[in-house]
């Protein structure tokens, strides 16, 4: 019998409701599933969404009764905006959320460097919002909830998970004991201690770093604007890091690396926590000012990934697949890019439109991304945790050299997430133009967004299926229509875009006037007959400076492997 | 040995300065201190030599009969 908590987790800022636990004495029996993915947080509920943006349904269970205790991922990437956006929550985040874009480093007293993130007039998105993760899956979960192919059972925890032939069986208990459910897939999106990877006793790959940091959150009222804070070797945690973020609703995060040999229950102690938080704000100017303790937390830094995600019918995704350091928002930005490709990946084989290749893709995409963060993010840990006497060394004549010397300052980069280019993709077309052109998102890059007009930006009219971006004041020639009808026809999902086209033209669904060429400029596309096919996380997967009938016929047949 | 470059090097005079000046900033670091100070000019000449091929070949004569 599994018994979550009914009582509702503490917070001074997030008023928690608990649900009711989904019981199947109170529904019909069940049939087998197409898929069930287990576990609640960002992961899960993009996947869950993405998959029902493509018409597949699926059950989301969660073990717990309420949303994640504590702000958890505080900082979303413009990235996971536009991700957010395809699902529909991207406004929500924006209300309630703090946008900024840049990054301080300091080292005994002087700010040794500055990160300004670039903001291009072409993006709707900053490059970072700061949003408690409660309230991100407060929204996911409202738009799972109004998504008639979303079966949301709260308290439903997995007990085993057993392969079957082209199926798998699950053992699920909820407060009224386990009942068995089946499902062609099953998504393991239950995070960092997967307790189905477990089960499976899959190995991952890469380091963990020693060391400890601890997470707080604390209500106080600080005069400082929303821009990343990291504090290095300071008096008070000499050779230690303390990374500060401003959170919404007067919340600050402060993340404090520990000395050597402290364990995490001697750092969580009360009387621990208020001595070092209250050394920090003495150190940055503010002793005295009163605050609250809301939430705290201990993690250390790893860089491990699963070699491959997909095993028979379990996916697993976000860091159930991977674990990832902080230190350059990883985590939750990393699941959503995750979330996003598994749910169009997944939901065409689940229909039909494609082979199992097309899941070996999402599982090649994916750990090359997860593998390429853990490149990236080993270099930003080994600089923040240093994890031998030669790291630390290093380190520390960085420190000391950057008062005087800019050439060394570049190294407190943080590398913030980014997303990954699918370069190699096998998706990628072969006989497209992609390396004629001068500019514009090649072969695997995430799209380029294009300010249109006055809260109209080029990524809102896009998602929801593959999309064809014909560049046009015409109507489509009739063997480009015939090629885009027929694989309409085999249930692909299509959209065509006339760009340039001030009037609706024959052959598109819609038209964008691009009257002064701003679009076009930005894909690098020379002139009228130019394309670019997005596949569904709109990821570019071919373009053409002239697109014509055979090669966009190769381009989705390739795009769709059977 | 193989000379590691091609490039000008240092005169009997200048490489005696060299070796003096170096000797009197480890002393001036202190002892806790010289192996920051050491990794800090290796840094900055690193900098300058521009070349971190060069960079790796003097790491690896360096690392020699320890």
């Amino acid at each position: 019998m599994h018994t979550p908590s009914t009582e509702a987790r503490p917070s001074i800022y997030y008023q928690y409701e608990v649900f009711k636990p989904w019981l199947a004495s109170a529904h019909p029996p069940q049939t087998r599933q197409k898929v069930v993915i287990v576990g609640s947080g960002p992961a899960g509920m993009v996947t869950a969404l993405e998959l029902a943006r493509h018409g597949v349904p699926s059950v989301v269970l969660s073990a717990e009764l309420q949303f994640s205790q504590g702000s958890r991922a505080i900082c979303f990437t413009r990235r996971s905006m536009e991700i957010l956006q395809q699902v529909g929550v991207a406004d929500r985040m924006t209300a309630g959320g703090l946008p900024w874009r840049f990054g301080n480093s300091f080292y005994r007293g002087q700010r040794v460097f500055r990160m300004e993130a670039p903001h291009d007039a072409d993006d709707r998105f900053f490059p970072i919002i700061n949003v408690q993760q409660q309230f991100m899956e407060e929204y996911l979960h409202d738009a799972c909830k109004a998504s008639p192919l979303i079966d949301f059972r709260w308290g439903n925890k997995v007990n085993t998970v057993v392969q079957k032939d082209g199926y798998a069986q699950l053992e699920v208990d909820t407060p009224e004991g386990p009942y068995t459910l089946e499902s062609d897939w099953v998504v393991a999106a239950d995070g960092g201690r997967s307790g189905i990877r477990t089960a499976m006793n899959l190995q991952m790959e890469g380091a963990s770093y020693e060391g400890f940091f601890v997470i707080a959150d604390i209500k106080i009222d600080l005069p400082l604007p929303t821009e990343r804070l990291a504090y290095f070797d300071p008096d008070w945690n000499p050779g230690n890091t303390i990374l500060m973020h401003r959170e919404p609703n007067g919340i600050w995060r402060v993340d404090y690396q520990l000395p050597p040999g402290e364990t995490p229950e001697e750092a969580l102690r009360p009387e621990s926590l208020k001595a070092r938080i209250n050394a920090q704000l003495a150190m940055i100017g503010h002793a005295g000012v009163p605050w609250e303790m809301d939430w705290s937390s201990v993690y250390s830094a790893r860089t491990l990934t699963l070699p491959d995600f997909v095993h028979g019918s379990v996916i697993f995704t976000g860091d159930a697949a991977h674990l990832l350091p902080i230190f350059g928002v990883r985590g939750a930005n990393t699941a959503f890019q995750d979330a996003q490709s598994l749910g169009w990946h997944l939901a065409f084989v689940a229909k039909g439109l494609a082979g199992p290749q097309l899941l070996a893709n999402h599982s090649a995409e994916r750990v090359g991304a997860a593998r390429e963060i853990i490149t990236e993010a080993g270099k930003s840990t080994r600089f923040m945790a240093p994890p031998s006497p030669g790291f630390r060394l290093l380190r520390d004549a960085v420190l000391s050299l950057s008062l005087t010397q800019a050439f060394v300052r570049p190294l407190y980069h943080w590398r913030t997430s980014r997303p990954h280019e699918y370069t190699h993709s096998m998706l990628n077309s072969a006989g497209d133009d992609n390396g004629l052109f001068k500019s514009g998102p090649a072969h695997g890059a995430p799209p380029q967004n294009v300010r249109l007009g006055a809260n109209d930006f080029l990524l809102d009219h896009l998602g929801g299926g593959f999309d064809l971006l014909y560049f046009t004041d015409t109507a489509l020639p009739d063997a480009l229509q015939q090629v885009i009808n027929a694989a309409r026809q085999k249930g692909m999902p299509l959209n065509v875009t006339a760009v340039g086209a001030a009037q609706p033209v024959a052959g598109a669904d819609q038209h964008l006037p691009d009257a002064d060429g701003h679009l076009r400029q930005r894909y690098g596309v020379p002139a009228h007959g130019g394309a670019y096919l997005l596949r569904p996380d709109q990821h570019i997967c071919a373009r053409w400076l002239t697109l014509d009938a055979t090669r966009l016929q190769a381009a989705l047949n390739n795009a769709l492997p059977r | 040995m193989t000379p590691l470059s091609h490039s000008p090097t240092l005169s009997i005079g200048g490489l005696e300065t060299v070796y003096d000046a170096l000797a009197t900033a480890i002393d001036q670091a202190g002892a806790d201190k010289a192996q920051l100070f050491l990794v800090k000019l290796a840094l900055l000449n690193a900098n300058a030599l521009a070349d971190e091929t060069l960079f790796q070949q003097h790491i690896t004569a360096a690392l020699q009969d320890l």
